[in-house]
């Protein structure tokens, strides 16, 4: 036995991000924004894949937020486009959290449409953290290899729907489609998988059916 | 990088149990972490005395508990631990699931 006086704690260290993420979300929803938690690696073609998908909405807003250790191509990417967006630098956190999104979400004053959250490219840390999203969408690649969700298990496990890029190199790289969905069932059974090109756009049609379903 | 957050965190919820109990020294704190949550118990530590140098907390020893994570087989109900590159299970073959065995991190208790 210790001499030392115990007390019982059991609280999560999660506890603050998630109580934030909840009021982020649920503020959100009043305001009738759908938002998509948007994971990958660096240069899984996250924005790429956004601004294809943004391009076919057709009539619903979008918004971005983009997530970046400290640039900020993408924001002006997406400015030039005409899309809304703000630029978040954690300036050397691996991912984002919810008192960030909270503070960006103020800023963006937006109302009616989609609110893409474009994480930081990382495969570990975004899958561990709530930001007030609806649903977390997972971009891997076929130039990534098809051992990712065996090498990532956690990203794969969370998301929502689940995108494979750069299809159109299938024909010049060692894609094992087959391993790949098999480690991605044994994670997560019901998550859709989409097989896209953001460069041809090929694909992501699919993905804005499935976005639009989803909307609230 | 993102364990001196958190490490922070562990700090303050331990401060506001102590206080909560009038407790103005902390001497140990139980942490349990799931080798899934994606947090490295060693640098935990390393922050852990930089920061608590200025807190009740700075006689303290961190105990960091961890937990293996189990898959649970869909077939047989048995938990196991993953091979690596496989969801098998090592008893039917049948195919493991997630559980919530390994994503583990709270603060269990405070000694003071």
């Amino acid at each position: 036995m210790s001499e030392n006086n115990e007390i019982e704690v059991m609280q999560s260290v999660y506890d603050k991000n998630d109580e934030v993420a909840k009021q982020i979300n649920e503020a959100l929803t009043a305001k009738g924004i759908f938002a998509i938690n948007v994971m990958g690696a660096p240069g899984a073609g996250k924005t790429s894949t956004l601004i294809k998908i943004i391009e076919r909405l057709d009539g619903t807003t979008p918004y971005v937020i983009e997530g970046d250790i400290e640039a900020d191509i993408d924001t002006k990417t997406l400015l030039a486009l005409g899309v809304k967006t703000i630029q978040i630098n954690t300036n050397g956190a691996c991912h984002l959290d919810s008192p960030l999104i909270g503070e960006a979400v103020e800023s963006l004053n937006i109302k009616d449409g989609i609110l893409f959250i474009e994480n930081i490219g990382n495969l570990v840390c975004p899958a561990e953290f709530q930001i007030g999203e609806h649903v977390k969408m997972l971009i891997s690649t076929v130039t990534e290899g098809s051992d990712k969700p065996y090498k990532y298990p956690l990203a794969f496990e969370k998301a929502n729907i689940i995108i494979i890029n750069k299809c159109d190199l299938l024909p010049y790289v060692d894609f094992d489609e087959e391993y790949f969905m098999k480690g991605v069932r044994a994670l997560n059974k019901t998550a859709p998988v989409f097989k896209i090109s953001s460069k041809t756009g090929e694909g992501v049609q699919d993905v804005v059916s499935w976005i639009k379903q989803n909307l609230k | 990088m993102h364990e001196y957050p958190i490490t922070k965190r562990i700090i303050e919820i331990s401060e506001e149990f102590a206080k909560k109990n009038n407790a103005d020294d902390i001497k140990q704190i139980n942490l349990v972490v799931g080798d899934y949550s994606g947090y490295v118990a060693s640098s935990i530590e390393l922050y852990f005395d930089l920061i608590a140098e200025d807190s009740i907390c700075k006689n303290a020893v961190l105990n960091i508990e961890r937990v293996e994570p189990k898959l649970k087989c869909s077939d047989c109900g048995k938990l196991f631990k993953r091979k690596p590159f496989s969801f098998a299970c090592p008893y039917c073959q049948g195919e493991g699931r997630p559980t919530e065995i390994g994503q583990e991190f709270y603060i269990k208790s405070i000694e003071v």
